[in-house]
């Protein structure tokens, strides 16, 4: 993968399998500092990223694979967004992270705030970036099941440039094949309703967690609705939208976000 | 040898233009398009060819349902079922078939399928399919659960017919406090199922498994052949020898008085394959979970348009491998004496026009078909030894061991 244009050094990672329930999960690591749980994409994550680096600098970073997804062995078993979160709690029970922060994005937006409703004294920080999990009230969130992999990525980057750097101006057939098993292992756990829980927002009042909503000012996946229902609904929560970016901030606007993340999670 | 009628029910009486400007006729294409005058004389004309068929000597009338979409009008193959049982005599009716994954209460279709075997007096083939791609989408049913609601709701069903109720049912995707529906199927042990497929080894692998009749739509000879090594191997794993009385085959065979009219019309097939208004789209057709996984790649580059439908041929080359037949009874014998001889099925449908072919011109087609071809279609499976399942009197499933009793009506 390409870098984006950025001054950002890049760090060494360190990939591992662990078992979590009897399940493995891919959990790559890099930095040092407090511990940052890092959930990626529904479309799944290139390895490297320029905003994963900047992290590292600053953080414990710990980015799982969902499993499931890029190239991870599928959990059969598995048929909600609430499953995945519960295993991720385990996970943290496991390696014993003693409060850690939490940062979805996107999808895992969606996994962060089920993992925060179930302990709400667990994370340090909990931030969310163009999450879904909530249903908007006037638009609606893209449904990929009708657009094409490429058209519904590209959905997720206000510039196509931004897009080509990263994935190609026409991504390959293997990367198409990736694609198609997170969009799979999306459908199983994400189907209907599509993209949000309708029990998720009674449970966010209780989240008392201090909370970082980050929007893309031109998200075109989950509209920037959701960020204000998330920013209200969570009681210690603040809102901010990010210009020059859509869904996809931390691959349009890395150093931006990264900044922001910064701030809000080493403040006091 | 099983011969039977089949039309698609297209519904080509649209602004064809609107559907060249939104590229699909498919799922997203509009409903307001869609005339009920025209629909109402469509399902009645629909009706007659049914009626013809049986008068014109067919052993059957295949029935199917798609949703959302022009290529094919009857949304509930059940409902036409029923009108049939009670309207024609003789025919079997055989449902190629009902969708099973998009159904959320199999137990209800159980009822329905055994309502239309008592009121047909035993002429119910009750078949069953996956169900179209965009029909996931169309009706909200997952389609990475598909295979396995298909294989649960099938289960379920000849549970229904076969074990007296009451009974529970806590399966993965289904559960039913009570399955105990009053209405059973007047054939015994069960209607015989068939299974119909374009391409997935999984469902040939299936079908074969549970000895049930497969049925190739319309795929080319050598494929054809290809099924049936697959299928005779499975067999022999599972104890039995497949013959003909496993295999069909719908052959899209349109006849006319001439050549040059038989092949214009011939070419109303390519109507539902794209090529003037039945417009696929392929990202609809083919989402994430339902098709193969071992056709992945193919079907991730046709989504993005880099690649072919794996699913599609040209017009000359079908009628090259013959997935298409045209011309007058005389030319088009010697081609089905090919298909027979060649991949020996013993139960044939023929779907016989598309599109925009006239009703007269399909009416044509059907009796030249009843008067000339199946005459000489018969001769030929008797050289053949090409005997259909209630010829051959065949084991209903790998359950039993013997051929069904008479139905008792």
């Amino acid at each position: 993968m390409s870098a984006t244009a950025t001054t950002i050094p890049e760090a060494t990672w360190k990939t591992e399998e662990i078992r979590v329930a009897g399940h493995p999960v891919r959990l790559r690591t890099s930095g040092r500092g407090e511990p940052l749980l890092v959930l990626h994409h529904d479309i799944g994550t290139p390895d490297h990223l320029p905003f994963y680096d900047a992290l590292a600098q600053r953080f414990a970073v710990h980015l799982p694979s969902h499993p499931g997804y890029d190239g991870t062995e599928r959990p059969v078993w598995m048929r909600s967004v609430r499953d995945m979160a519960v295993l991720y709690q385990l996970l943290i029970a496991e390696r014993g992270w003693a409060t850690p922060s939490l940062l979805g994005l996107g999808f895992g937006g969606w996994i962060a705030a089920e993992m925060a409703s179930m302990a709400p004294k667990l994370f340090r920080r909990l931030i969310l970036m163009g999450a879904m999990g909530v249903k908007p009230a006037q638009g609606e969130i893209l449904d990929q099941a009708l657009v094409s992999y490429i058209d519904y990525a590209r959905a997720g980057f206000e510039d196509q440039k931004a897009f080509e750097r990263l994935f190609g101006a026409d991504p390959s057939t293997p990367q198409l094949e990736q694609w198609d098993l997170n969009r799979e292992m999306t459908f199983r756990i994400a189907w209907k309703p599509y993209m949000y829980s309708p029990t998720l927002p009674h449970l966010l009042p209780g989240v008392t967690t201090p909370a970082l909503v980050v929007w893309g000012r031109r998200d075109r996946v989950v509209p920037l609705e959701c960020g204000e229902i998330y920013a209200k609904a969570l009681p210690k929560a603040r809102l901010a939208v990010v210009d020059g970016a859509g869904h996809c901030v931390d691959m349009e606007q890395p150093e931006a976000l990264a900044r922001l993340v910064l701030d809000f999670a080493t403040g006091s | 040898m099983h011969l039977m009628y089949f039309t698609e029910q297209p519904m080509s009486a649209y602004p064809a233009e609107e559907g060249r400007k939104r590229g699909a006729t498919a799922l997203m294409f509009s409903n307001k398009h869609f005339d009920p005058v025209a629909g109402s004389r469509l399902y009645n004309e629909y009706l007659e060819h049914y009626r013809l068929a049986e008068e014109s000597g067919f052993d059957g009338i295949m029935l199917n349902e798609h949703h959302n979409a022009p290529f094919c009008m009857q949304a509930k193959c059940n409902v036409f079922a029923s009108i049939l049982a009670a309207m024609t005599k003789r025919v079997k009716i055989v449902l190629l078939g009902n969708p099973l994954p998009l159904a959320d209460n199999p137990v209800r279709l159980a009822e329905e399928l055994a309502m239309i075997d008592m009121v047909s007096r035993g002429r119910l083939v009750s078949g069953f399919v996956r169900g179209g791609g965009q029909e996931q989408l169309a009706t909200g049913v997952n389609p990475a659960f598909n295979r396995e609601r298909f294989e649960e709701a099938h289960e379920l069903i000849v549970r229904a017919w076969t074990q007296e109720g009451p009974f529970r049912w806590e399966g993965t995707h289904y559960q039913h406090r009570v399955v105990n529906p009053w209405a059973v199927p007047l054939q015994k042990p069960h209607p015989r199922i068939w299974i119909p497929g374009v391409l997935s080894k999984e469902t040939i692998i299936w079908a074969a498994k549970q000895r049930y009749p497969y049925i190739a739509l319309s795929t080319a000879i050598d494929a054809t052949k290809k099924i049936w090594e697959l299928y005779d191997s499975v067999a022999a794993e599972a104890g039995y020898t497949g013959g003909p009385e496993n295999r069909g085959y719908l052959q899209r065979c349109h006849v006319a008085e001439t050549e040059e009219k038989a092949l214009a019309n011939a070419r109303q097939f390519m109507w539902m394959q794209g090529e003037f208004t039945g417009l696929a789209h392929p990202v609809w057709s083919s989402p994430s979970g339902y098709f193969s996984p071992s056709y992945r790649k193919a079907f991730v580059e046709y989504a993005v348009g880099r690649g072919a439908n794996p699913r599609a041929a040209a017009f000359e080359d079908q009628i090259e491998s013959q997935q298409i037949i045209a011309g007058t009874p005389k030319t088009v014998i010697p081609k089905l004496r090919r298909l027979l001889e060649e991949t020996r099925p013993s139960i044939v449908g023929f779907w016989c026009a598309d599109g925009f072919v006239s009703n007269a011109d399909t009416q044509t087609c059907i009796k030249l078909l009843g008067q000339e071809v199946l005459p000489a279609v018969r001769e030929m499976g008797k050289t053949l030894g090409l005997w259909s399942p209630f010829e051959a009197n065949a084991p209903v499933s790998i359950a039993y061991a013997k051929g069904p009793t008479p139905a008792a009506a």
